[in-house]
């Protein structure tokens, strides 16, 4: 079936990754209180970009392969 | 906590993938095997955790978290007694007879191996479950969105069941599947951050564990026992959870938890529709790895939340009280979401938690719809139609499966009682299960009158033994005790675990003296079906790590590792 789920998955986490990164740098300092002074937003929505992008690379690299 | 811009945007991009997942997948919906089995392509590590997934309903995420506060680190047992040594055994001992006898469900095994009695008891039991199971969760998760984020029940309810329904209609098992793989990525990415947080706010693992120290010595137990698995198990008054070593091992970590994982078609469902026998075999033992992990993501929340409120000014978070005045341990999660999540974050954590309720209820669905065509309707009501029929019927099976769901979850939220009594019910039907598969599966001689009998003796002893006795403290009624009251439990746990030790033994002991008196089938036609009569499978595996025992064995000293970390 040529279906790779890792496509859609890896496209969905880049788009929330971006979102919360980029709302992580344009939002108020203050609301990251709550946080522990931690900018949650932007350190999760990086890291979520990279895990998107190990997903895109190892689906990439399967079709190439095929 | 009222949702932002940002907040409905994320929730936005799951909603739109979830439902862009079903309609790729609606061209590759050609026969009913593709429907209801994913035309059994499914690669090992997609069905693994869809099979993770499928157990992880909201109910499970905000209950460990709360048995995790009540209860403290003990709650593991659930996970590394209660479910890895039943995983294992599914995938290197059970997999090959549910995957290579061509069995298209649970039930239609037992059809193959005893008879259609045993069958369609097993197959109505399981249809009737799944349905109110998805519908109590639905309930709940309707009162937990109301009070958290103030929507409407209605609203919840029939928006969250036009999703699901959407999907599978287009999709079936495979959309299931797949969106239980985006699902689980979702969970894990919306919980792990807030026990990153927690655990910092708290002081790490060494200021939860003092702090714990004080939730327990404060209820008269020793300092560790919030923060310890083991230690108090030696007798039933030194641990928070009322049992002693001897009822968890068996009722927890044998009978309910082999019954639960290895006969129950929700979860063998997923593996079943993987690609080949070797990655239906791998499937429960890939998923039994984030599975062991999972404490650290569900219990450890609600253990901050009890540790913070117990001993607050730290960092100024607690639990609500309910009405009664007693905490609310079922809003650890939500409140401890509120707490430390910005917007933002907030709307991450608020799609797992929805994340979590659809792939409980897609899991549900998904089984129902092939247990009812297959195991119901074409055994009993239509057989031998056009496979295009079937297809069909699975169709319109999934929308009354969720029209009769979020009924369920409407006669929830009238009758509480009601639903407490069905799930005591369904708790009967599947204690004395295990013993059933045991038998047919590993003895030749056992018979189909024997099983059929054997089930629903274990059920009897199941309720008689739940009429018999009653935790200590409980009025006669809904928690034991109808009958006459003969013994006392030390908790309504304790109690659970021995009404399914019973229930499993009456099973198991009068399927034997019933099989004995009757006459057993030919062993021609058990090949396939009965492990001393089928031929060892060939290792296909290309390595030695994709092996089912050595993958099984690494996982179990894996789990047994955890147990001594957190004695």
């Amino acid at each position: 079936m040529g279906f790779d789920i890792r496509i859609p998955l890896g496209v969905m986490f880049a788009l929330i990754g971006a979102l919360l990164a980029g709302f992580g740098l344009s939002s108020d300092p203050a609301i990251y209180q709550r946080s522990l002074g931690i900018n949650i937003n932007l350190w999760w929505g990086l890291t979520l970009l990279v895990f998107a992008a190990a997903l895109l690379g190892l689906a990439w690299r399967a079709r190439r392969r095929a | 906590m009222h949702p932002a811009t940002i907040d409905w945007a994320i929730m936005g991009v799951y909603f739109a993938f979830v439902l862009g997942v079903g309609y790729t997948l609606r061209r590759y919906m050609k026969t009913s095997t593709d429907y209801f089995l994913s035309g059994r392509s499914i690669p090992a590590w997609v069905a693994g955790l869809a099979f993770l997934s499928a157990n992880l309903g909201a109910q499970e995420v905000i209950g460990m978290a709360a048995s995790g506060a009540k209860y403290g680190m003990a709650t593991s047992h659930f996970y590394w007694i209660g479910a890895i040594p039943a995983m294992v055994f599914l995938g290197v001992f059970m997999m090959p007879f549910y995957y290579g006898s061509k069995a298209r469900s649970v039930p239609e095994y037992l059809r193959l191996r005893f008879d259609a009695k045993t069958r369609g008891l097993n197959a109505i039991s399981f249809a009737v479950m799944t349905v109110f199971s998805s519908g109590i969760s639905m309930y709940a998760m309707g009162l937990l969105l109301n009070l958290l984020l103030g929507w409407d029940f209605n609203t919840s309810v029939w928006l969250s069941a036009a999703i699901v329904l959407l999907y599978i209609l287009l999709g079936g098992l495979t959309s299931a599947i797949y969106n239980e793989v985006l699902q689980f990525f979702l969970i894990v990415g919306g919980f792990a951050p807030l026990v990153f947080l927690g655990l910092r706010d708290i002081g790490g693992w060494h200021g939860l564990t003092q702090r714990l120290s004080y939730v327990a010595t404060s209820q008269g137990f020793a300092p560790q026992a919030w923060s310890s698995t083991w230690s108090g198990m030696g007798h039933a008054a030194s641990n928070p959870m009322g049992v002693e070593w001897f009822g968890l091992a068996m009722g927890l970590g044998f009978v309910l938890s082999f019954g639960y994982w290895c006969t129950d078609f929700l979860v063998v469902q997923r593996a079943m529709a993987a690609h080949s026998m070797a990655a239906a075999r791998r499937t429960p033992l890939i998923a039994a790895v984030p599975k062991m992990l999972f404490p650290f993501l569900v219990i450890v929340p609600g253990m901050i939340a009890i540790a913070s409120t117990v001993h607050t000014g730290v960092s100024g978070f607690s639990l609500p009280h309910k009405a009664d005045g007693t905490l609310n341990y079922d809003m650890s999660i939500p409140m401890m979401l509120g707490h430390y999540f910005p917007h933002g974050m907030l709307g991450l954590g608020l799609t797992a938690l929805l994340a979590s309720f659809m792939s409980g209820m897609a899991g549900n669905v998904t089984a129902f719809n092939t247990v009812w065509t297959y195991d119901i309707y074409q055994a009993h009501i239509r057989p031998g139609a056009s496979d295009h029929h079937y297809l069909t019927m699975g169709r319109i099976a999934t929308v009354f499966g969720i029209a009769l769901s979020v009924a369920a979850a409407y006669v929830a939220n009238r009758f509480n009682n009601i639903m407490d009594m069905l799930q005591l019910l369904f708790a009967f039907v599947n204690a004395p299960l295990f013993a059933t598969f045991l038998l047919g599966m590993f003895w030749k001689r056992s018979t189909g009158h024997g099983a059929f009998v054997g089930l629903l003796s274990g059920t009897l002893a199941a309720a008689l033994h739940h009429g018999l006795t009653l935790p200590t403290g409980s009025l006669a009624g809904i928690k034991g005790g109808w009958l006459v009251v003969t013994h006392h439990y030390p908790s309504e746990m304790a109690q659970n675990f021995w009404t399914a030790i019973w229930a499993f033994s009456a099973c198991f002991a009068v399927t034997i003296l019933v099989s004995l008196c009757t006459r057993a089938r030919p062993e021609q036609e058990l090949v396939g079906l009965v492990y001393s009569l089928t031929p060892r499978q060939r290792q296909t595996e290309r390595h030695w790590y994709e092996r089912p025992a050595i993958l099984g064995g690494g996982v179990l000293a894996a789990a047994l590792l955890l147990n001594l970390l957190f004695w």
